[in-house]
């Protein structure tokens, strides 16, 4: 996972940024040389109509850390367990503590702005209707490793000198 | 709650300590000269349909040196008006899988291609000419109709344009299906029976105008979950405003209903017949809508359920040779055969309570109420699917509760063009583009003359059917097949017995093109890595008749090549006089010795528009490769085959400028309802409503009953099971098990089920299970306290996972009528793995 800290990531000198390209192109080269039979997930058992057993449940990452957002649009996810939340036309358990008027006792982060919008943009009293449904755009994360890596590339990255940073 | 309040207290000193210590390094951005000037950080934001379901939502797409950096909904887009789902949200990252394919790949053994051998990369050029090569080979012994493709309603609009040529006037061969077969196939059989004319009379601005939503079969909270926020929308904001949701399980969509319904598998038609039945006891029948537009229909029964025709169910079943047979009847015969399902009756065998069932009913029958009947896999994936999707619209007809705004009975659909590219373009074995069909001399002498090629070329039979497909490549009556934008061998039914086998098949050459290593594109024997949604320019069609396009924005890694570029590339390979009959070129001496690149691409119309007219604002490979406009030229030609037919496509180029268009498109206006005098410009001022799909410009009212079905719990197997997907995952998940942060959200299938039902095995949560059928078996863990709570006797398994391929176990029986696959009703048993 890339680093979090964001006065380490400002200075990571260039040379890392490209071998860390070069060895995701190596790797990725690999993969895509030979395809092996690596990841039942994605490309089934070996062979390949074996059965084969079953992950154990995950366990979810409940440490409360806030994580950096891969880019500014991205929902954050949610970093505590939501397990027998109720979130129902009488009831919305989220809520209770990340909206506005509760935030400041619960400490949980504000819902953003955008929530309290309508479908027309205009902002009204209380959370959006259209946004009530937290979880169609907040998740929980397992405690496991992804099953392969993903080359994206955070837009900081890229050619971008950020304000301040000189 | 106690300790939760003293939880969050902890917490909350915690979050303070993180923000004093942040506040130490935060930097007053505002006040600092930006280094490399401004421009250094600007992103180039360009609009594109989500790549995921039938939604079809506006997505603005950030990139940045080449690579897409971000995506957020599209403020600009009608469907959403900038939301997005949790996938949608991560589409930027949806492209970059380390393991993305980036060079063929092809069986070999000895530096040869052998069935047996292992993947070794291959160029291009050798890609092809040992696929020609086999294609070759398989049409001089079997002939063209041991040739075939399987598509999707991924494909772009262009692609499965480009694919219907392909096969139908180049291959001369008719076994072409989208894998939408299993999607939506008895959606789109329903509206062709009944409107004579595929599609939605109506669209979603009826989420603002209906006063009551009822969910046929349909999980919108995680499988449509925009559209659900139109819904919710609508629901919280207008207290009057009521919503009942009918499954066979508990899940997230009952979270807001208000008349929540859990009924035994299939049994819908029971409750869809009582409807009907209370409309017309209670006299709430729209006489004169009925009279004036509705002409009533008697359906053929024991229909089979789609099984192989030698299977004892099917040899038994007394119309299973000719399913789709409806003969005239009256009302008052109508009135008769729907007056069976009683209220106690209904009860009885739905399992449903009896005021529940009244409430429902009512909601329809009050006239004063405007209601949006909305449905996915629930009813299309069902044995008798077009049934049910026709007996929704008995409902609607009977109270002349459609095609006006809130009134309006939809059928959602799963893939970004199902509609556009599927049914629109017409991929499906019996289809051409806009609503046509290759047994219809006419439709084939009109679209032979549109592709300008000699009449006779285009085969008059109906191809294969996607369950047919595997089961003709096991039997080696089709035997070569190209792949395109799915993962059958994980989405097929019976997998392990039919579809892998046929695969595998030593018979067969199987190519796969594919974004990923798929599990199907590691059964095939030749794999073509594939571009993907913004690494090429493409059009989808959404469930709303709406036809979007989208510009490429970054180039696809490696040698990856668009499923587009593939398939006309191929063409080049095959000279006329290797696939079309001797007599006819003959006859037609000019198209002697062309290829079919020549002929199906380069006919004058394809090829009319040059690249000066592609935006020199966005990369075309597909246009600098071939040298002229190919997207722009196959959208136009394919265009003139519903222009002037109720299927009016703009002109292309509007296509960029707008966030999609609602056909038909008529003097620059796209239409909202359809049918409807005021906002169908098909319908003439005077006519009111006209389905003039149909010559009487009569929509049908069809009498069928309930029928079992094809698989239920014994002894033995004593539990149902239904398969889907979960809101985190798109389809095989071959996309989104690949973006770490949608993974980790639901990392492995899992098998939900009732908690008495798992302690009455001695199974508990988190236990590993084996789950069995007569097909086959699968392992996966046990989730009894889950977002699926189930009724005691079914367990639910989603198919993202290919680790747990569910498919093993499922069953290969289809709607006799539709062919479309139901992955929601088979007996199993579970086993705890001790």
């Amino acid at each position: 996972m890339r680093s979090q800290d964001r006065l380490r990531r400002l200075k990571r000198p260039e040379w890392m940024v490209v071998a860390i390209g070069l060895a995701l192109f190596a790797a990725t080269t690999a993969i895509a040389q030979v395809v092996q039979q690596m990841v039942p997930q994605l490309e089934g058992p070996t062979p390949q109509m074996e059965t084969g057993a079953a992950a154990t449940l995950p366990k979810w990452v409940v440490d409360d850390k806030r994580k950096m957002r891969a880019y500014p649009d991205q929902p954050p996810i949610i970093p505590h367990s939501i397990e027998g939340y109720q979130l129902s036309v009488n009831t919305n358990r989220c809520l209770s503590c990340h909206k506005r008027e509760f935030t400041q006792d619960s400490g949980a982060p504000m819902i953003s702005v955008t929530h309290y919008m309508t479908r027309d943009g205009q902002m009204i009293a209380d959370v959006s209707p259209r946004r009530y449904f937290c979880t169609a755009c907040h998740v929980p994360q397992a405690d496991v490793r992804p099953l392969v890596d993903n080359g994206f590339k955070d837009m900081s990255e890229l050619g971008v000198k950020p304000a301040g940073s000189e | 709650m106690t300790t939760e309040l003293t939880r969050r207290d902890i917490l909350k000193a915690h979050a303070a300590g993180i923000a004093a210590a942040t506040a130490g390094i935060a930097l007053p951005a505002a006040a600092q000269p930006v280094p490399g000037g401004i421009s250094a950080l600007e992103i180039k934001w360009s609009k594109a349909p989500c790549r995921f379901c039938g939604t079809g939502c506006g997505v603005m797409v950030g990139v940045k040196e080449g690579q897409v950096v971000a995506t957020h909904g599209d403020m600009q887009a009608e469907v959403n008006r900038g939301l997005n789902c949790i996938k949608g949200y991560f589409l930027s990252k949806i492209m970059y899988g380390t393991d993305r394919l980036k060079t063929p790949m092809l069986r070999k053994l000895n530096g040869a291609y052998s069935k047996d051998g292992e993947f070794e990369p291959v160029s291009w050029d050798e890609a092809f000419d040992v696929m020609a090569e086999q294609c070759k080979k398989v049409l001089k012994e079997k002939g063209p109709t041991a040739v075939g493709m399987f598509g999707s309603g991924q494909w772009t609009i262009f692609e499965g344009y480009a694919a219907t040529k392909l096969m139908r006037a180049g291959f001369r061969s008719n076994n072409l299906d989208p894998n939408a077969r299993h999607c939506m196939a008895s959606a789109a059989y329903a509206f062709m029976r009944t409107f004579g004319m595929d599609e939605p009379m109506g669209c979603y601005d009826d989420f603002e105008h209906a006063d009551a939503f009822v969910l046929w079969g349909s999980n919108m909270a995680e499988m449509h979950p925009i559209l659900w926020t139109r819904l919710a929308d609508r629901r919280l904001g207008q207290p009057h405003v009521k919503v009942a949701v009918l499954s066979t399980f508990t899940h997230r969509s009952m979270d807001l209903a208000d008349i929540p319904m859990v009924f035994k598998p299939g049994t819908d038609l029971a409750i869809l017949n009582y409807i009907a039945n209370y409309i017309i006891e209670k006299g709430k029948v729209n006489e004169d809508f009925v009279q004036k537009h509705t002409t009533f229909m008697r359906g053929v029964t024991d229909i089979g359920y789609g099984l192989r025709p030698d299977n004892p169910v099917e040899v038994k079943a007394a119309n299973s040779s000719d399913p789709g047979k409806m003969e005239p009847m009256d009302f008052e015969a109508f009135k008769a055969f729907v007056s069976e399902y009683t209220l106690k009756k209904t009860a009885e065998l739905t399992g449903v309570d009896p005021a529940f069932l009244e409430e429902l009913a009512e909601l329809y029958a009050d006239p004063q109420r405007k209601v949006m009947s909305l449905w996915t896999m629930g009813f299309n994936q069902h044995v008798r699917g077009v049934w049910a999707n026709q007996m929704v619209y008995n409902i609607h007809l009977l109270t002349g509760k459609i095609s006006e705004p809130g009134n309006s009975p939809f059928s959602l659909t799963g893939q970004p063009s199902a509609c556009g590219t599927a049914r629109e373009v017409g991929t499906f074995a019996h289809r051409l583009p806009a609503d046509m069909t290759v047994t219809n001399p006419e439709h084939r002498k009109h679209a032979e003359e549109i592709w300008r090629i000699p009449h006779g070329i285009i085969p008059e039979k109906p191809g294969y059917h996607a369950v047919e497909q595997d089961r003709m490549l096991k039997d080696g009556k089709l035997s070569f097949y190209w792949v395109q934008v799915n993962n059958n061998i994980q989405a097929a039914p019976n997998t392990s017995n039919e579809t892998w086998q046929g695969y595998r098949n030593p018979e067969n050459f199987i190519v796969v093109s594919d974004a990923y290593p798929t599990i199907t594109a590691m059964s095939a024997d030749l794999i073509l890595p594939a571009a993907m949604w913004v690494e090429k320019e493409g059009a989808y069609g959404n469930a709303e008749r709406r036809t979007h396009v989208w510009h490429q924005l970054v180039q696809a890694p490696g040698e990856a090549r668009s499923d587009l570029w593939q398939l006309v590339e191929f063409s080049k390979r095959f000279i006329t006089d290797e696939v079309w009959p001797a007599e006819i070129l003959a006859a037609n001496p000019e198209f002697k010795g062309k290829s079919l690149h020549d002929v199906l691409f380069q006919n004058g119309e394809v090829n009319r528009f040059p690249l000066s007219e592609v935006s020199g604002d966005y990369a075309n490979n597909e246009a600098q490769a071939f040298g002229f406009y190919l997207q722009k030229g196959l959208f136009e030609e394919y265009a003139t085959f519903g222009r002037g037919h109720g299927h009016d496509l703009a002109p292309y180029d509007r296509y960029h400028e707008e966030r999609g268009l609602r056909w038909p498109v008529v003097d620059g206006k796209e239409t909202r309802w359809r049918y409807r005098e005021g906002y169908d410009p098909y319908v003439k001022a005077g006519e009111g409503v006209k389905f003039y799909g149909r010559p009487d410009g009569k929509a049908i009212i069809l009498a069928v009953p309930y029928e079992p079905p094809a698989e239920s719990p014994d002894d033995e197997f004593d539990l149902w099971l239904v398969t889907g997907r979960v809101l985190e995952h798109w389809h095989s998940g071959s996309m989104t098990m690949r973006v770490p942060e949608l993974y980790r959200a639901f990392p492995g299938a899992r098998c939900f089920m009732n908690a008495d039902d798992a302690r009455k095995r001695g199974i508990n949560q988190g236990a590993e299970v084996r789950i069995l059928s007569r097909r086959g078996e699968i392992r996966s863990r046990i989730d009894t306290r889950g977002r699926n709570r189930m009724p005691p006797g079914v367990i639910f398994v989603p198919w993202f996972d290919a680790s747990q391929l569910i498919n093993k176990v499922t069953l290969d029986a289809t709607d006799p009528i539709s062919k479309q696959t139901d992955f929601k009703k088979c007996a199993v048993k579970i086993v705890s793995v001790a």
